[in-house]
């Protein structure tokens, strides 16, 4: 199960004169189990406060995070997270790199190794598995890293404008492996991305926040089948849609 | 930093290039020579300048005698305990401010205070605490070798990128200790190696300072002034080049050894 519940969410920082400022408030929204969520939103509109929250890295000020019913406080496995930079560990080769969790968790090294190389197949890097993470580019990274996120078999998949520093053609072809490896694993998968044309391709769900302070804006469902084709008429058309009400309603004051 | 990293280029230069390698030793064949001709045609005083082939038959007799050996083996020892003691002492100590916040505005000032007084200057109780014994040379070596360990295993910590740190959280490495060991140590190590390749080559030199005080009755710093003492200088000269041979030998030990293991992951990160 992977059911994400966000209750009341508040957080807010201290500025230099005193005063403060709210980055998110009263956020409350649900993503189901085996859901894939967007959160879409110019930059500053707290959408990595909101991701850092979930994935237990920062505490909030006030509300409660659920997942399958459970309160979470603090990193949990059953969440994983790509990051929006390079974070493989540059010392440990592409397979250690996968297999750094479960070597956390205490398990043999043939067996950790099996589990990292399913997973290393499944972003086909096979044959990069004794690489470093310089030797690769940066859309490799970004797969081992995904990889590395779900060898602990996370039910929740947390990413934080992974693509974001990638060149447009990798970028398209990222998300293209990423919905597989979806349908494949069935992870819940919140994605956090500033680009309408990233959120249209890959949810099912847009939810896009206001800037300062962090609201959110409107729900969109994606209906459209998949494989989605970004040049498609109906594609044009929902990404008008969600283009429109945001500069209609949700755009920075 | 930028002096570490102008002498690796300077080494690969060196590496790549065989045609640049036998400049070098053109270099050091033509110095022998100018120094052989001003030694033994102008000057003809081995006293102010022993000539480089009256080096080479004192070392040759220091060879026979068999002291030399003794002397290298007394100064390794020297060596091996003031580095090994700021190793033990040094890395902790810096690993232990760089995580900690509160440990180092707790130690930071201690530290500062300490740092620069010049080894040397502790060569007095280096004799009254240890007595003339390989280990007061030990404490003099290591307290010049302890600092820049601190300082880059310090500095190494502190430059670990944050996300490193989280990843590990996320990945289920959430302890102090974990995270030290999995994540913060391996990133800095490229640091802490700098810190000792410093450290050795700042113990080296307080190793004949340290000597030089008749510690013990064998040891190259020890010997090179007795030799002055008994105004052989071509056996002053002897010992001078092994002190600096063996300098390089240790210098040469981390360019290609552990920086080579370096290179292999930070290729691409530094340049």
């Amino acid at each position: 199960m992977g059911n994400l519940e966000i209750r009341d969410l508040n957080q807010s920082f201290s500025k230099d004169d005193g005063t403060r400022l709210v980055v998110l408030d009263h956020l409350n929204f649900e993503v189901r189990d085996k859901e894939f969520v967007c959160i879409l939103g110019s930059s500053g509109c707290g959408k990595t406060t909101l991701l850092r929250l979930i994935a237990g890295l920062d505490e909030a000020q006030a509300g409660t995070i659920f997942l399958d019913g459970v309160e979470m406080k603090g990193t949990n496995p059953k969440v994983g997270m790509v990051f929006q930079e390079y974070s493989l560990f540059p010392w440990r080769t592409v397979i250690d790199n996968i297999a750094f969790g479960l070597e956390m968790q205490g398990m043999a090294k043939e067996e950790r190794y099996r589990i990292a190389e399913h997973y290393l197949d499944l972003v086909s890097l096979t044959q990069f598995r004794d690489s470093y993470p310089s030797e690769l580019s940066g859309g490799m990274r970004q797969r081992v890293a995904v990889a590395r996120a779900l060898a602990l078999d996370p039910v929740l998949l947390l990413m934080d404008e992974p693509f974001g520093a990638l060149d447009a053609q990798t970028r398209n072809m990222l998300q293209k492996e990423l919905l597989d490896i979806w349908e494949k694993t069935r992870k819940t998968i919140v994605f956090i991305t500033h680009s309408v044309d990233e959120a249209v391709f890959l949810s099912d769900r847009i939810i896009v926040l206001t800037p300062r302070p962090g609201r959110i804006c409107r729900i969109f469902e994606v209906q459209l089948p998949r494989p989605r084709d970004r040049t498609s008429v109906e594609f044009a058309q929902v990404r008008r849609e969600v283009l429109d009400l945001i500069n209609l309603n949700c755009s920075i004051q | 930093m930028g002096e570490r990293r102008d002498r690796r280029i300077m080494g690969t230069r060196i590496q790549k290039n065989g045609k640049d390698r036998w400049l070098g030793a053109l270099a050091i064949l033509f110095a022998l020579v100018i120094w052989e001709i001003v030694a033994a045609g102008i000057i003809r005083y081995p006293f102010i300048l022993p000539a480089p082939t009256d080096v080479a038959s004192a070392f040759v007799s220091l060879v026979h005698s068999g002291t030399i050996f003794l002397d290298l083996q007394a100064s390794l020892v020297h060596f091996a305990i003031g580095l090994g003691a700021a190793l033990l002492v040094g890395i902790p100590l810096g690993i232990a401010m760089g995580w900690s916040r509160r440990l180092d505005a707790f130690l930071d000032p201690l530290v500062e205070l300490i740092r620069p007084i010049p080894p040397l200057a502790w060569i007095p109780f280096a004799i009254i605490w240890f007595g003339l014994t390989a280990w007061s040379a030990g404490f003099v070596i290591f307290i010049g070798a302890v600092f820049p360990i601190i300082i880059n295993t310090y500095s190494g910590f502190r430059g670990v990128p944050r996300i490193f740190v989280e990843a590990g959280k996320m990945l289920g490495c959430t302890k102090s200790r974990d995270l030290i060991r999995y994540i913060a140590f391996p990133a800095a190590l490229p640091s802490v190696a700098a810190g000792i390749r410093i450290a050795t080559g700042v113990g080296w030199m307080c190793l004949v300072a340290a000597e030089l005080f008749g510690v013990s009755n064998y040891g190259l710093g020890q010997k090179l002034w007795w030799f002055y003492n008994l105004h052989q200088m071509d056996s002053v000269v002897v010992y001078m080049i092994i002190l600096g041979l063996i300098g390089l030998a240790f210098d040469m030990l981390f360019r290609y050894y552990i920086e080579r293991y370096f290179l292999k992951w930070r290729t691409g990160e530094v340049a």
